[in-house]
């Protein structure tokens, strides 16, 4: 008798989703955000397809906004994972130089959620995989492994298929396409774990170094590029910091830390009091029913 | 205030991760992983269990407490106190009428063992949701209020837990603060469920008195309230008891292909989760259904190949010989296979708004593999309050059944008894693509390999060379009085003048004969579908053209005959007239007895048509005569061949 560990038994179903997905649909797709889960659902789609490199592209919907960490990290994991990458801009967020500085809530809405549904459509995906794990958050950890979205990208949380056993439906009409999330049932910690057990590669930005910082609104934001428009009176501090969560750096807080290796991280992780999407500021508009009511607009 | 969390050493000890990391993270990287439902009625403080533990492991952190206390005060049902069912209470609707609606998962772990919990809902008309969450449990912790006992919701929570196969019952009878922790109490509850557990089935369960809202006996055992108690704690027996899946690795090896790899010419893998037993190099295997034999040459994962692997993992297997296997294929070893059949004895939760319809095609899922499946009518439908056995005619949501399901071509199965994988499927709509049910096979009712397909020497394409004509169905639908039989004959006139060979098959005339047994209710109109379908896919094997006038409302039986014939030769005709139209010519004078009642389930009145979404011949009757739509049917079908 080989008893699995909780490790081996995520992986293995995680994988068989992927597969299930690729046997299945018609044209499936990989959002790549660059983070620490982004980076496990590469890890563990190469494992699910090798010796076959993954085949399906992966798709980034960038806002420019990430930090240049992210973007140099990205590159390079899609050339080593032997996959197309599909970079997708909103071209309308584009011109009219939609920014988190001076638009506020806009920004996520129109580079990320119409920069996502452009992207479905503009390439006929009909299942994309997402790493969003039912821990994060209280929407999230009701929503399928398999979501189900209307033709207009739309999540009906009242509506959801039934799902039971390791038996995914994946049948659905034309036009209509299926949002997948193999990591639903990892926790924070069990990604941390993994990363350390198969040495996967993540930004350095999780990882506490010196960085120019300045403190704005409760959060400690990182100066990354010279677009960063200084109030009166700021000036960039260096801070030793990390972070937790990486999405758009004017929008993502650090923590400051000393913790430069992945079991320090490990170690503060565990011993902290506050959860991880405390420095994202998406989760905190329209009360506690910020990130549903984002999802039904077709927020990953 | 709450209880501060314990500093029991279940949870993850601070200590030890502030002075060596390393070490701990060595402990914690082969944790186990034990799946568990909680069920109970409304108010029995399943979600104030749940929050409970997360809280106790610290699951919870300070910027999520700060927004429960302030929602406690704002929302919360115990006043100044925190209110841990908002903790777990997730979606928006939910916390405004303070009841969960939906399957949610949450996760926690203690030093032994990392939980995924399902907290399923207790409202009467979820069973599906309990359903779902249980599918994927090892365990199911039944929540009683002490202060009401045995209800029937209990019994029912009982029943389905067994249902779906979950071995490990406890029962959590909980409140125990609001009975003044009284013995009496807790072993009158225990007896009475007693009772009824040897009644379904369950061998049997552990009770433990809690108090969710307090602590009591939830990481340690007995509480100071509880002396008398001598079990174990809530957490304590979670993390002893056996987890399900190691079971699995006991029994014969099996694998449903999911996907074949095949990078290069050189390389062709059978990938898959292996669903019981164990393989190794060398062992031989068996293909299934085709029966082919070989040995596994290998195991290959990225980090290199494997000496063995076992029930749970996914893996990716290479044969010494190259023979045919592909996704709903099951591998298995060489002297023990699974059974194939097309014809089972299954019980059937029935998940969806609208009902079975018998006799109406489904597609089944089970393990890799999609069929086309029909139910027939129930055997029985069970109370689940009383779990006495009902006459049914049909299986509502929420109602679960024993039923015959037949299969349209023969399927690898187990029974649900012995592997959950190979067992359970579940049944898709074909037009709306919804799961409408779960089903655990109970026995198959007849070998598939009793009943041969004969192979003919003469092929249908002989048939129809002899002819020379490529053979179609031309299936009319429409309304009653839309000009399908008019049109049809004059289109059989058409081609029987081309030297066509051709039969026309009239709903009217089928009545008298071949399906005069058949009434007017949707299950025999279903049925009627089916037989007409099955004799024009005999009549085109023959080589002929089929011509059917058959009114044939629902969607889902026409696609049903398209499925039965090769690709091509389903020809769907809309006669598209409006129901106006059709009521004021009335020919037969039906729509006048339809609308006094005198007629029933007659369609476009009080029985729908479902119009054709892509009828590949569409007749506007409005616009064109008799004449000039059947000079069309005739062009297209001729244009097809």
């Amino acid at each position: 008798m080989q008893r699995l560990t909780h490790l081996e038994r995520l992986e293995a179903e995680s994988i068989h989703i992927m597969r299930e997905v690729v046997a299945e649909a018609q044209r499936p797709v990989m959002l790549y955000s660059v983070g620490k889960d982004s980076a496990v659902m590469l890890h563990l789609a190469k494992k699910a397809f090798f010796p076959s490199p993954p085949p399906f592209p992966l798709l980034h919907v960038d806002t420019t906004w990430k930090f240049r960490d992210m973007y140099a990290l990205r590159n390079k994991a899609a050339d080593e994972a032997g996959m197309e990458l599909l970079v997708h801009h909103n071209p309308e967020a584009m011109a009219r130089g939609i920014n988190p500085f001076d638009h506020g809530p806009l920004h996520t809405d129109m580079w990320k959620t119409e920069g996502l549904k452009q992207a479905l459509d503009k390439y006929g995906f009909d299942a994309a995989f997402g790493g969003a794990r039912r821990d994060e958050e209280k929407s999230r950890a009701k929503e399928r492994i398999f979501s189900f979205r209307t033709a207009s990208h739309a999540w009906d949380p009242k509506n959801q298929r039934p799902e039971l056993w390791n038996l995914y439906n994946a049948r659905k009409a034309k036009g209509e396409s299926i949002r997948v999330f193999p990591l639903s049932n990892w926790t924070e910690l069990d990604i941390w774990q993994y990363i350390m057990a198969e040495n996967i590669e993540i930004v350095p930005l999780y990882l506490a170094a010196e960085r120019p910082t300045v403190e704005r609104d409760g959060l400690l934001l990182m100066v990354d590029d010279d677009r960063f428009p200084l109030e009166p009176g700021e000036t960039p501090v260096m801070r030793s910091i990390r972070f937790r969560t990486l999405g758009c750096y004017p929008l993502t807080g650090a923590v400051e830390s000393t913790a430069a290796t992945l079991p320090e991280v490990v170690q503060e992780m565990l011993l902290t009091t506050t959860s991880e999407r405390q420095g994202r500021a998406i989760d905190k508009d329209e009360g506690g029913a910020g990130m549903e009511k984002k999802k039904q607009e077709g927020y990953f | 205030m709450v209880d501060s969390p314990t500093a029991d050493p279940v949870y993850k000890t601070d200590a030890l991760i502030a002075e060596d990391i390393e070490t701990y993270l060595d402990l914690h990287q082969n944790k186990g992983l034990l799946r568990f439902i909680t069920c109970g009625s409304v108010d029995d403080g399943k979600s104030t269990l749940i929050g409970r533990l997360l809280y106790d492991s610290k699951m919870i952190f300070e910027d999520q407490l700060a927004a429960l206390e302030a929602d406690s005060k704002r929302v919360g049902t115990q006043g100044q106190e925190i209110d841990f069912a908002l903790l777990v209470d997730g979606l928006a609707a939910e916390r405004e009428q303070g009841i969960t609606i939906d399957v949610a998962y949450r996760f926690f772990a203690t030093e032994k063992r990392k939980f995924i919990v399902a907290d399923t809902p207790g409202h009467e008309q979820y069973t599906r949701n309990m359903v779902t969450g249980a599918s994927t449990a090892d365990l199911a912790v039944i929540l009683v209020d002490a202060r009401k006992g045995v209800l029937t919701q209990t019994r029912r929570h009982s029943y389905l837990a067994h249902l779906i196969g979950i071995r490990h019952i406890v029962l959590a009878v909980n409140k125990m603060d609001l009975v003044g922790y009284e013995r009496e109490t807790f072993d009158e509850i225990t007896e009475d469920y007693a009772g009824f557990a040897r009644e379904i089935g369950i061998g049997n369960f552990t009770a433990i008195p809690i108090s969710g809202f307090k602590g009591d006996n939830i990481t340690t055992a007995p509480s100071s309230n509880t002396p008398w108690y001598d079990g174990p704690s809530l957490i304590q027996h979670l993390e002893t008891v056996e987890i399900a899946g190691t079971a699995d690795q006991g029994r014969s090896f099996r694998m449903p292909v999911q996907w074949v790899n095949r990078p290069n010419l050189d390389f062709r893998g059978f990938s898959g989760l292996i669903a019981s037993g164990e393989i190794a190099p060398g062992d031989a295997v068996r293909v299934v259904p085709s029966g082919k034999t070989t040995t596994v040459k290998s195991i290959v994962t990225m980090n290199g190949e494997l000496q063995r692997a076992v029930a749970g993992q996914s893996v990716t297997l290479t044969l010494e010989d190259e023979i045919d296997c592909s996704r709903s294929d099951v591998i298995a070893i060489a002297d023990d296979p699974p059974q194939v059949a097309d014809q089972f004895e299954a019980s059937i939760v029935w998940l969806n708004d609208e009902a079975l319809i018998p006799g109406r095609g489904y597609w089944l899922k089970l393990a890799t593999q999609m069929v086309s499946a029909t139910v027939a009518e129930p055997k029985y439908e069970v109370n689940i309050n009383t779990m006495e056995h009902l006459a049914a005619k049909t299986l509502e949501l929420n109602s679960i059944g024993v039923a015959e399901v037949t299969t349209d071509r023969p399927i690898v199965f187990e029974r649900y008894e012995d592997s959950r994988q190979l067992g359970g499927f579940i049944l898709i709509d074909k037009i709306t693509n919804a799961t409408v049910a779960a089903g655990m096979i109970n026995f198959s009712l007849r070998r598939a390999q009793n009943v041969h397909w004969q192979a003919l020497e003469i092929t249908r394409e002989e048939h129809a060379n002899l002819k020379n004509q490529k053979p179609a169905v031309l299936w009319f639908t429409g309304l009653s009085g839309s000009g399908k039989s008019t049109i049809a004959n004059l289109v059989e006139k058409k081609l029987h003048r081309m030297n066509r060979h051709t039969f026309l098959l009239d709903g009217d005339n089928v009545r008298h004969g071949l399906n005069k047994d058949l009434g007017f209710t949707e299950a025999d109109r279903i049925e009627n579908i089916r037989r007409v379908g099955e004799v024009a896919r005999l009549m085109a094997d023959a080589g002929l053209i089929v011509i059917t006038a058959f009114i044939s409302p629902f969607r889902a039986e026409r696609e049903m005959v398209r499925a039965m014939l090769p690709e091509g030769e389903f020809i769907e005709v809309h006669i598209d007239t409006p129901l106006e139209v059709a009521e004021a010519r009335d020919v037969k004078g039906l729509y006048k007895k339809a609308r006094q009642g005198e007629l029933k389930n007659f369609t476009g009145i009080d029985s729908p048509y479902e119009e054709p979404e892509k009828p590949e011949i569409r007749i506007d009757t409005t616009a064109m005569t008799p004449q000039e739509a059947a000079d069309l049917v005739v062009e297209t079908l001729l244009g097809f061949a």
